[in-house]
């Protein structure tokens, strides 16, 4: 099934919480809303399910005008961050809930419910947990335990508000892959609000960035990842360095590091900002005749396969620290110690000139 | 008692055991063993005839009759209201919600009085209802009527904390998964206040069995038809048969706490039910 949603607004006393929104959730694609708490992720989420009513807009389910629909007769699925498991009821019970509440006309017979939930329950592997209750499962099972109750009800669109939010980081990990191939192997529309940048690029067919109620960027994670459309996706999407610099006639200069700017040929002396994503800060121990900015190791951090260095900058052309990752053999090459001078270089960045930056956004 | 006590990280566990239990003694205990030991004054025979005269035993009926239909009234009728009180905003609800605490606060002689001026035969209410054939004051159904007066705080307060608890999710969820209104009701929201209910009706089904004051007026304590136990009571002490008085007090006691452990167990199956396996 498709979804597609027609400038969609949607106002909470004086907040704006949807500002005209468009967009369109292909039919089996797992569409990830990501943004800032308060950007309208959740919702956006809300509203397609009918738990929230649009001030204007329109929600199209495959090319049908469902705004007005009625929750019950939407056919969508919907997974809780905090589960909402019937507590009085068993894990058997909870899945066949969508089915048993049904017109007596619709409903399937006690053998047909008792076939559809033990294969739900295996499908999301837990079958052996079929009469407990949701209280004596863990976070993850418990989750787990709602998607399958959700898709009891056959649903043609499933939406997860935050469904891995209240898990620690390991179960969030694994089931983060496990939706993964759920969807490859089910292919239903889904469509799911996080915050966390990393589930939206590890799991997501498409990410939709949002903030302050707008869409800033649609997009694969790639290209929201590799070429942000604007600074708030830029920092909202994995750990980056801020510049402050300037451009002039195809050039930018940040303090004396002078870099080719062709996309800006006919700008005159515009103040502008630069993004460099870690891994491509260059860190050199010479000059070696090229330009490049001087600083010092502040901190090294050697965990894992690559070393990430805090290096300090005595102007104020960075917001804080330079962040640089280099690989263990380029470490072992340099042999960095704390309070080393070096002389660092972006290796590719983005410049967006005439952005006064904010400083609002941390991620 | 070593077997009882397991360790524990608070203190006092013995201190506090002990305070218990002494206050329990000096505040329930002591003074009903005193009913019991004065209705032993009493040989048996004496004490049998005492207890199931056809007048005492018509009591009886009454009392729990009339305060099992008004706790079960109440528990009805006060889940609504609770409901109402949770659920909807509306002008005044404030008001209304001070308004359901008044029977605690209300000397219950005045709750009597009034309830009596309005259902008897000449009152605001009394003089639609007698020309259709139903009298309330001077009858069991004026028992009633008081009974269920002093008894619905109770309910709406014993419910009302938990409908606030339920979190909309639960019915949104059910919503989504296709249930219809009364569904959701029927089986997410009912089963998670039936174990505040049964409280709820425990603590209006008790305190009506107790009920003297409001009820006294309005039954018209007609022998055999509107006379309640703990009136009777009062009458045999007014005629100086203290004995005969505490033999009934000690029937009904007995009567009161088998009840109340019914209720009990009943209150803890349903608990245990609705939150474990």
């Amino acid at each position: 099934m498709s979804i597609e949603i027609c400038a969609l607004s949607k106002q909470f006393g004086s907040f704006t919480a949807l500002n005209s929104i468009n967009l369109k959730v292909n039919p089996g694609e797992l569409l990830a809303l990501l943004g800032p708490s308060g950007s309208g992720k959740t919702t956006l989420l809300r509203i397609i399910a009918g738990l929230e009513t649009a001030d204007s807009g329109q929600v199209l389910f495959n090319q049908e005008n469902s705004t007005d629909k009625h929750i019950r007769d939407r056919h969508v699925g919907f997974v809780f961050q905090h589960y909402a498991l019937f507590r009085n009821m068993t894990i058997f019970e909870n899945v066949a809930f969508g089915l048993r509440v049904r017109p007596r006309k619709q409903r399937p017979n006690t053998r047909e419910i008792n076939r559809r939930v033990t294969e739900l329950l295996q499908l999301v592997q837990l079958d052996w947990l079929a009469d407990r209750y949701p209280h004596q499962l863990s976070g993850g099972q418990r989750q787990r335990i709602a998607l399958a109750r959700a898709l009891a009800v056959e649903p043609g669109v499933l939406l997860l508000d935050e469904p891995f939010g209240a898990l620690d980081a390991k179960v969030r990990k694994e089931l983060r892959a496990w939706l993964r191939k759920l969807h490859n192997d089910m292919h239903i529309t889904s469509v799911f609000v996080t915050h966390d940048q990393e589930e939206a690029l590890e799991v997501a067919d498409r990410i939709v960035v949002m903030n302050r109620g707008r869409i800033e960027q649609i997009g694969t994670p790639n290209e929201v990842y590799e070429k942000p459309a604007n600074p708030f996706v830029y920092e909202f999407l994995g750990h980056v360095n801020l510049f402050h610099g300037r451009v002039h006639q195809g050039h930018a200069w940040i303090g004396d590091l002078e870099i080719d700017a062709p996309e800006y040929p006919e700008a005159e002396d515009l103040s502008a900002i630069a993004y460099v994503r870690p891994h491509d800060i260059e860190v050199e121990r010479t000059l070696n005749g090229e330009p490049a900015l001087a600083a010092y190791v502040a901190h090294i951090l050697s965990i894992g396969p690559v070393v990430r260095l805090e290096l300090t900058h005595g102007d104020d052309l960075t917001q804080g620290a330079i962040h640089a990752t280099i690989s263990k053999e380029r470490f072992r090459e340099l042999q960095l110690v704390k309070g080393d001078q070096v002389f660092v270089k972006p290796r590719r960045l983005d410049l967006f000139p005439n952005h006064a930056h904010n400083g609002s956004i941390h991620s | 008692m070593s077997t009882f006590k397991q360790h524990s990280v608070l203190p006092g566990f013995n201190l506090a055991l002990g305070f218990t239990l002494l206050y329990l003694s000096l505040v329930v205990l002591i003074p009903l063993s005193a009913a019991f030991i004065y209705s032993a004054k009493l040989t048996w025979p004496e004490f049998w005839n005492a207890v199931t005269a056809p007048r005492v035993v018509a009591s009886y009926r009454l009392t729990f009759g009339a305060s099992f239909a008004a706790a079960a009234v109440n528990a009805f009728f006060g889940l609504l209201v609770a409901w109402v009180l949770v659920r909807y905003p509306f002008p005044g609800k404030r008001l209304v919600d001070a308004l359901i605490d008044l029977p605690f606060a209300l000397p219950t002689s005045v709750a009597g009085i009034t309830l009596t001026a309005i259902y008897a035969g000449n009152g605001w209410l009394g003089q639609y209802l007698e020309p259709l054939g139903i009298k309330v004051a001077f009858t069991p159904l004026g028992v009633f009527v008081a009974l269920t007066f002093i008894g619905l705080p109770f309910v709406v307060r014993t419910v009302q904390p938990v409908l606030e608890d339920i979190e909309k999710e639960l019915e949104e969820a059910a919503a989504m998964l296709g249930a219809t209104r009364w569904q959701t009701f029927r089986y997410i929201i009912f089963p998670a206040v039936l174990p505040a209910l049964t409280t709820g009706f425990a603590l209006a089904f008790a305190r009506a069995i107790g009920e003297y004051g409001s009820v006294i007026f309005i039954a018209g304590n007609i022998p055999m038809v509107s006379e309640i136990t703990p009136l009777l009571i009062i009458t045999k002490l007014e005629q100086y048969d203290y004995a005969g008085a505490t033999a009934i007090a000690v029937v009904m006691l007995v009567i009161s706490f088998i009840l109340l452990l019914i209720i009990n167990l009943l209150q803890w199956w349903v608990r245990h039910r609705s939150t474990k396996a």
